[in-house]
């Protein structure tokens, strides 16, 4: 009786593998949309955008195709939350560094311009 | 849903309430995806912040210099005819991976449905593509050191272009490329028909568990997923 109990929790079965099966037809119109803002992203440079308006929409751009490639082709959007965080919140730590790097480059731009100007 | 599919398994919990059971469940964490999948996801979680440091790095030098930074958009423009087109290769070069992703989208939905034939034929010619990438990456890096590009100095301006360029699309590229060779010897096992041959091998469990597809796929989407910032943040920006 314990025997069998036993051996049954050492044992690791195969776990119930949900299977991403999803029509077809989804991933055409994911296919489509990342074609239609790929060309909207290269129409910034195109149409030579400038300021803040040139860095929104690219922003804008890179995230929704981050996120559709992610979401749909990935499968991210059908898999459990506890694999959705462990992978999706760990990068924040990046853009936390990315601000550490912001500050940094000022620093070193401005003693730059203090102590190696050439004029 | 789980109740009709196997009865031994208690109902789980969604939403936050899930992520605290599966997490603390003192089993595996990852409850609906096998260990394949997860080391992948996790492999692919340490290489974003390869990337992530790269494209950082990238963004200190250009933040941090006094002298003004190449324009990308004349630096990738391409003659055709007369006209000069800002970064026409670039695109197509996006293009072409996004096209690639699509085929290895529909390459992992044939999977699933256990058709070998159509898998093993999108995969192929997300391959294709892939070596199609690859080699307009090589015509663009070969243009642009014909042009005098080297990692410590460039003809247009700051001297960190030349190193932030190679760095980023070189190790970029190699991604494609180890992809392609992965990618064809996946495919080739699909098309030989090894995942329903019943044989036990490293990349399939039992008769018809085409999951390894599906693996292969999530490698092939990031490489997508990296083009995207690299397209934003140093071709566009």
């Amino acid at each position: 009786m314990t025997h069998a109990v036993a051996s049954d929790a050492t044992r690791s079965p195969a776990p119930a593998q949900e299977h991403q099966a999803h029509p077809i037809r989804l991933y055409v119109i994911c296919w489509c949309l990342l074609f239609v803002l790929s060309a909207a992203s290269y129409m910034v440079d195109y149409a030579q955008l400038q300021g803040l308006l040139r860095w929104g929409l690219i922003l804008l751009f890179m995230t929704l195709k981050a996120g559709l490639i992610v979401a749909v082709f990935m499968h991210m959007a059908w898999e459990r939350l506890a694999l959705v965080y462990a992978v999706l919140l760990p990068p924040l730590a990046a853009l936390v560094f990315m601000g550490i790097m912001v500050a940094e480059s000022g620093y070193t731009l401005q003693s730059r311009e203090d102590h190696f100007s050439t004029e | 849903m789980t109740d009709a599919t196997a009865p031994h398994t208690p109902a789980r919990p969604d939403g936050l309430e899930g992520v605290a059971a599966d997490w603390a469940s003192d089993q595996r964490a990852f409850k609906t995806a096998s260990w394949g999948k997860a080391m992948m996801w996790i492999f692919l979680l340490s290489d974003t912040f390869v990337f992530a440091i790269f494209l950082i790095s990238y963004m200190s030098a250009r933040s941090s210099t006094e002298t003004e930074w190449p324009n990308a958009s004349e630096v990738f423009a391409l003659h055709v005819g007369h006209t000069e087109l800002p970064l026409l290769l670039i695109a197509i070069m996006t293009f072409v991976l996004i096209t690639s992703s699509g085929t290895m989208a529909m390459a992992v939905n044939f999977a699933y449905a256990r058709n070998a034939r159509r898998t093993a034929q999108l995969m192929f010619a997300t391959a294709a593509l892939g070596i199609c990438f690859v080699g307009m990456q090589a015509f663009e890096w070969s243009k642009l050191i014909s042009e005098g590009v080297r990692p410590w100095g460039n003809p247009w301006g700051a001297e960190q272009f030349g190193a932030s360029f190679f760095m980023i699309t070189g190790f970029h590229g190699t991604h494609v490329s180890f992809g392609v060779l992965f990618l064809l010897i996946v495919a080739n096992k699909v098309r030989k028909g090894e995942f329903d041959s019943g044989r036990r091998t490293w990349l399939c469990r039992e008769k018809g568990d085409y999951e390894a597809v599906e693996i292969m796929g999530l490698y092939w989407h990031f490489v997508d997923l990296v083009w995207v910032f690299i397209f934003a943040f140093f071709y566009l920006w």
